[in-house]
């Protein structure tokens, strides 16, 4: 396929490093007195929205990969899926090391008492299984079919991470509501007749999807 | 002189301001066990007074100097927070619900000049200029631990007045029950109050017996200088053994009742705020935990105290009641 080889190229080393920089923002603002007057929360809160926000970009790549036709999208997924886990993996870090100092007995009430830690403990929980079986030897091995019907659980840790966010909100709801908003989008995208639409989209004509492509791309 | 009781030491008797810091400075180098036990003796039964020592500052403080502000024996030794946090770090929402706006989106709010209009159950109802207030008494420097619903914590210099004797003067009626008090209205300097995030205008409502306690405080400022906007300009309570959101800021009606006044987070959310609002660590908030807390500037949670460590002085205002109902 010839379509924009350089973009397509350059697309993942690019997502890789834009995907590194919140944490760096973060560390160097550790360093430089730059995390406000609660840094714990900072950190928390930090890694908790960037977490959703990989998750929420990982499920976006399908229906834009079909609306544009660009299939190098469909490289970047695993890692975007792969950052969305990491961000996570730091926010419940962040909490067991900073928030609840190890202590086992406080995370276990946390867990079973707090209706926000539940879900995003349970999200956090559904998200393992996914990345330990992105690798292609995992895909390989459950067969496409299988590995497509057990990821679609990422919906479901989704679903539970903007829940855990407008769990957790004293009064103003809405920035957890624009991740709900965001959430029925790609719900909505997913729904067969609408999938089509979309589909159809880039078969007008071929020059004109590749360049809204990368006008959605960049 | 080192045991004269500490309200001698005050600044009514000096007249020199050199003379008033060479004897601060004295007291300073002769603090430790002497002034300890002489400040113990003149405030028994009260938290362990600072020792002696100038009045808090910060190199970051800013605005309008206070003068003739007193030290006070209700004051924890606890180590400050700084300027920055406590003005940076705010839920003040008719500036905006992060914790940044207040300070961020606070500039055009004009604390001056200033009136409180007082009503219902006393004898001098009337509207009254700040100064009105606040001037017939002296200023004092109250270091309180701040509590927030959210499990963080501070230790702020607030400098103010109680509340008591300032209500004395309008002379509250026998059917005086409860005080209520109104944060102002201007949602055209308030940006956070042309959303309707809460019911605006914010309430908030004490018992008599509360509003009357000498740790309440009608606070004006902090380290020493005039309060900034994003910190409840010009007049903010502090009721320093309640969650943060009791201290209602920027008041501008009191008002005594004989029901209990309704107040703007139990309306909102009746199930997790209630009237008291007491700082317990033995009745958790329905969503969180409220065992711990966050002191800003530490890492590790500290265990919270019951009424955030001043048991000894309100615990009697509560006896026979069940703080799990009446939350
Ligand atoms: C899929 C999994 C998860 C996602 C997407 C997620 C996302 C978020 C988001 C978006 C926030 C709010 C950030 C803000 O206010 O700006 C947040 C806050 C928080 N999350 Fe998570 N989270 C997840 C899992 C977890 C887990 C497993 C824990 C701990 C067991 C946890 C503990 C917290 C805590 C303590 C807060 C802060 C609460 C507060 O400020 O009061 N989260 N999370």
């Amino acid at each position: 396929m010839n379509r924009q080889p350089l973009t397509s190229r350059a697309l993942k080393p690019t997502i890789f490093f834009a995907a590194l920089v919140p944490l760096a923002l973060l560390v160097w603002n550790a360093f430089h007195d730059g995390l406000g007057a609660n840094p714990v929360e900072t950190i928390t809160h930090e890694t908790g929205s960037w977490g959703l926000r990989f998750l929420l970009l990982t499920l976006l790549v399908t229906p834009l990969r079909r609306a544009s036709g660009w299939q190098a999208l469909a490289r970047v997924r695993r890692m975007l899926g792969l950052f969305a886990f990491f961000y996570i993996c730091l926010h419940f870090l962040t909490y067991v090391v900073l928030d609840a100092y190890f202590d086992l007995h406080y995370i276990l009430e946390d867990i079973t008492d707090r209706t926000y830690i539940t879900l995003g403990f349970t999200s956090f929980v559904l998200l393992v299984p996914l990345a330990l079986t992105s690798t292609n030897a995992m895909v390989r091995r459950l067969g496409g079919r299988n590995w497509r019907r057990l990821h679609r659980l990422a919906y479901v840790a989704a679903t539970g991470g903007v829940l855990h966010f407008i769990w957790l909100v004293k009064a103003d709801l809405r920035e957890p509501l624009i991740y709900l908003g965001l959430l029925l989008l790609l719900f909505l995208a997913r729904v067969p007749a609408i999938a089509d639409r979309l589909a159809r989209i880039r078969g007008s004509s071929p020059g004109e999807s590749a360049s809204s492509a990368r006008q959605i791309a960049t | 002189m080192l045991i004269r009781r500490r309200e001698d030491i005050k600044s009514r008797e000096i007249t020199d301001e050199s003379v008033y810091l060479n004897r601060r400075r004295f007291m300073r180098e002769a603090a430790g066990i002497t002034t300890a036990s002489a400040l113990a003796a003149a405030a028994p039964g009260l938290l362990l007074p600072r020792p002696a020592a100038a009045l808090a500052t910060d190199p970051d403080a800013k605005g309008r100097i206070l003068e003739g502000v007193v030290e006070s024996p209700y004051s924890t030794d606890e180590k400050l927070n700084r300027y920055k946090d406590i003005t940076r770090y705010n839920n003040f929402y008719e500036f905006g619900t992060g914790k940044r706006d207040p300070a961020n989106r606070s500039g055009r709010f004009q604390p001056l000049p200033w009136k409180v209009q007082v009503l219902g159950e006393c004898a001098k109802p009337g509207h009254y200029d700040l100064d009105d207030i606040i001037k017939p008494h002296a200023l004092e420097e109250r270091i309180y631990r701040l509590r927030c619903v959210e499990a963080w914590s501070m230790v702020v210099p607030w400098v103010g007045v109680p509340l008591g004797p300032v209500l004395k003067r309008f002379e509250p009626t026998s059917k005086a029950k409860y005080v209520a008090f109104r944060t102002v209205f201007r949602p055209e300097q308030m940006p956070g109050q042309r959303r309707s995030i809460l019911d605006w205008p914010y309430v908030e409502g004490l018992r008599i017996d509360e509003a009357m306690h000498p740790l309440t405080l009608l606070a004006v400022g902090l380290y020493g200088r005039a309060l900034p906007n994003q910190n409840g300009a010009p007049i903010r309570l502090v009721v320093p053994w309640k969650y943060g959101f009791k201290s209602i800021k920027s008041v501008v009606t009191i008002r005594f009742t004989d029901t209990q006044p309704p107040t703007t987070w139990s309306m909102q959310l009746p199930d997790e705020y209630g009237f008291y609002s007491n700082v317990n660590p033995e009745v958790d908030h329905p969503r969180w935990s409220q065992s711990k807390e966050r002191r800003i500037g530490e890492i590790r949670k500290r265990d919270t105290l019951m009424l955030n460590g001043y048991a000894d002085q309100v615990a009697s205002l509560y006896s026979g009641m069940d703080l799990g109902v009446f939350f």
